[in-house]
């Protein structure tokens, strides 16, 4: 069957993309970037950390999990959805215990590109402290609960993919573990104790902030050569157009 | 780490200084004390993170000497990675290493010389403290303050080029270091354009040696009697009993230069050094346990460090150590002032093996990192410019650190900065019950003798945040002073 081709605006810009793709991907398409922490290409969209709350014909939809549709008309880059999109990565930085200083995702953490990015000097709102925890039991992860920003990456994108019928997705090697304000991923039990080396890495590589981390490796790349140490975080170096551009490759 | 924790003021680095001064019934000192009032909770709340965070988590201490503690625990996390210390690491790590550290005592001298001392020494001790600083400096000595501002930012660099960044870089990791140096990297320091080469470097640091050299002589009175008092010395020392400021095994010797401490291993320091807590002070005493609390105290820093080493490995700063020794037979040397002499030896001890070191190729090597057999304890020690600074930790088995004790050089200059202050406070106020100008300043230049962390506050402008108290014999306050 044919692709139909939706025609719509982003801040005015007239723009296409094939119908029913997501506003993100369309954007990216069109060359627009729309920041996120919760969104990664080739997985089923959670809308989880509304980063790329844009407004869609005046109403404001998460872009991650809105289809494109004809006519459209978008609104990503305007002073109040920056501010609200600041006001979202300023609660993150309160809600968990956060201290780039030390941190050896520093340079490569996507919350703290998103808040150079925004310029972001200090939250507006006061700091949480919540009591969270540091899961250091599994050989290969150390799992630092402080920066946990529960966008499901991890969830959603590492399967253990062992023994499965072709075709089918695979089982979630991370979960959530109780409820509202201690909800916390955990890796599971049984399928944890058999994670990769690859597995591993690429669960510290998808999550944005510095939750999940191969253990002894830390500060291996030297400041200068780490992701977001020249450029702020965009289109060209975000961690989504790798994962659109593997994902078209395949 | 997430309990809910105020900590205020936020370390002991940001640097408030209170003494007491207790008086008789004829004004006569009886007692001084120095006061660090600021808390540090790093010992605290590093437990619990992972063991290759140390070195990156623990150098926030402070923003003057980061380097320093960085290597220490980088050193302390090699027992632990099992690549051992001082020369288990690859040649380019340890090279890379020990540029840094060379790199951080160059600026770290420098600066305290420069900016922090040679106002008192230009201008005297009783100059109007709106002169005596930085400025002062900047408007009637311009050649020395560029000087003092060029070294501080060749050293600088030097730090960025090995660790990333001028303050707080990631460059030493458990093992090694994550880079060597680049070619280009190399000629910028070699033959970089005036004056940021070595060579001025090197050239700059015999000046400031010889504008030293000239003061003392104009100044014997002030340089040779302010603040001296015999003492034990300690610090590292290479095994055959050079200098060497990133490693070695530790010596202490005693007033008459005799050996009380003879070239442990200092993975077994816990063994030699005990550590006293008083209820008037966050700061602690260390003492040498086989001489006990009372007399077990000793020196670190320069001074220490001229006292308990045989020679100095390069052939400019050897010769002014030989001077140095000379100028007291050969015995152990207690004038605090001559710390600054012992200091700028060292500026030029340090700028000639930083010129080694730039020399050696392998310095631009690949084989960065070294492991072998993990273990759960590890102990980093290194001389910082202030003195010798200890780093111990223990992890579990989960990688994360369970225990973690730090001596910082300054905490072993404790009783040494107490004994300073009451000389000071002796020769200034025995028979008077108030402070003069020139008795707080008097205070303030024997305690920046020793250039303690607690001055990093001294490191803006030259003023230092000090309160001094006197005190009768019922301990009702008489007298109030405040600076900075």
């Amino acid at each position: 069957m044919e692709k139909k081709i939706a025609h719509f605006t982003i801040d005015n810009k007239e723009c296409t993309a094939t119908t029913g793709v997501s506003i993100i991907n369309a954007a990216r398409e069109n060359g627009i970037f729309i920041p996120t922490l919760c969104h990664y290409e080739g997985v089923k969209p959670a809308g989880s950390c509304r980063v790329c709350t844009v407004k869609v014909n005046k109403r404001h939809l998460t872009a991650c999990t809105t289809p494109v549709a004809e006519g459209m008309e978008i609104e990503v880059d305007t002073a109040e959805l920056n501010d609200l999109r600041s006001s979202v990565i300023e609660l993150l930085f309160t809600e968990g215990n956060h201290y780039c200083p030390a941190c050896e995702k520093s340079g490569n953490c996507e919350l703290q590109a998103l808040a150079y990015r925004f310029g972001i000097m200090a939250p507006r709102f006061p700091y949480q402290f919540n009591e969270r925890d540091v899961d250091a039991s599994h050989p290969k992860i150390y799992h630092d609960h402080n920066r946990c920003i529960l966008c499901k990456r991890c969830i959603r994108i590492i399967k253990d993919e062992k023994d499965l019928p072709a075709g089918s997705q695979g089982r979630s090697i991370f979960a959530f573990n109780q409820r509202a304000k201690k909800v916390k991923i955990k890796l599971d039990d049984r399928l944890g104790k058999e994670l990769s080396d690859e597995l591993a890495q690429k669960a510290m590589d998808i999550c944005p902030v510095g939750s999940i981390l191969v253990k002894e490796t830390g500060f291996k790349t030297p400041i200068g050569q780490r992701k977001f140490d020249k450029e702020a975080i965009s289109l060209d170096n975000s961690i989504n157009l790798k994962a659109m551009k593997e994902a078209h490759h395949e | 780490m997430p309990k809910k924790i105020t900590i205020e003021p936020v370390t002991r680095v940001e640097g408030h200084g209170k003494v007491t001064i207790h008086m008789d019934d004829d004004n006569q000192v009886v007692q001084s004390r120095l006061h660090i009032v600021e808390f540090r909770g790093f010992e605290r709340f590093i437990q619990g993170r992972p063991y290759w965070e140390a070195p990156v988590l623990v150098q926030r201490l402070c923003g003057i000497c980061p380097v320093s503690h960085h290597l220490a625990a980088a050193k302390a996390m090699d027992m632990i990675v099992g690549a051992g210390t001082g020369d288990g690491l690859s040649p380019t790590g340890e090279k890379m290493r020990r540029l840094m550290h060379y790199g951080q005592i160059f600026q770290s001298h420098a600066l305290h010389f420069f900016h922090l001392a040679s106002p008192d020494l230009l201008f005297g001790i009783n100059a109007d403290p709106n002169i005596r600083n930085i400025i002062g400096v900047a408007l009637e000595h311009k050649d020395l303050a560029v000087q003092g501002v060029m070294m501080r930012k060749f050293g600088q660099e030097i730090i960025q080029a090995t660790a990333g960044k001028k303050i707080h870089g990631t460059g030493a990791i458990p093992g090694g270091i994550n880079k060597s140096l680049s070619k280009e990297e190399r000629d910028s320091f070699l033959k970089g354009e005036d004056p940021l080469n070595i060579d001025k470097m090197i050239e700059w640091s015999l000046g400031a040696l010889e504008f030293f050299k000239g003061y003392h002589k104009a100044n014997r009175e002030l340089i040779d009697d302010f603040a001296s008092f015999p003492s034990s010395h300690l610090s590292l020392v290479r095994k055959d009993g050079a200098m060497d400021l990133y490693h070695g095994v530790l010596r202490a010797v005693d007033s008459e230069g005799k050996k009380i401490l003879h070239d442990i291993d200092y993975q077994d320091y816990a063994s030699y050094i005990g550590e006293e807590v008083k209820n008037w002070t966050y700061m602690k005493f260390p003492f040498l346990k086989e001489i006990g609390k009372q007399d077990g105290w000793y020196r670190v820093g320069p001074l220490a460090r001229m006292n308990t080493v045989d020679f100095i490995p390069t052939p400019l700063a050897q010769k002014e150590h030989e001077l140095f020794r000379a100028y007291t037979n050969g015995k152990p040397n207690g004038m605090s002032m001559h710390m600054h002499w012992a200091r700028l030896i060292e500026i030029l001890h340090s700028a000639e093996m930083m010129k080694e070191l730039l020399n050696d190729d392998d310095i631009m090597g690949n084989d960065l990192v070294v492991k072998g057999n993990k273990t759960l304890e590890g102990v980093g020690l290194l001389e910082a410019p202030r003195g010798t600074l200890f780093h111990h930790y223990r992890i579990n088995r989960n990688d994360q650190i369970e225990m973690a004790n730090l001596i910082v050089s300054t905490t072993n200059n404790n009783i040494p900065m107490n004994l300073a202050v009451e000389s000071v406070a002796k020769k200034y106020l025995n028979g008077h019950a108030v402070i003069s100008e020139g008795m707080l300043n008097a205070v303030e230049v024997a305690i920046r003798a020793y250039d303690p962390c607690l001055s990093c506050a001294t490191h803006a402008l030259g003023k230092m945040p000090l309160e001094i108290s006197l005190v009768d014999k019922d301990s009702n306050i008489i007298d109030k002073k405040y600076s900075g």
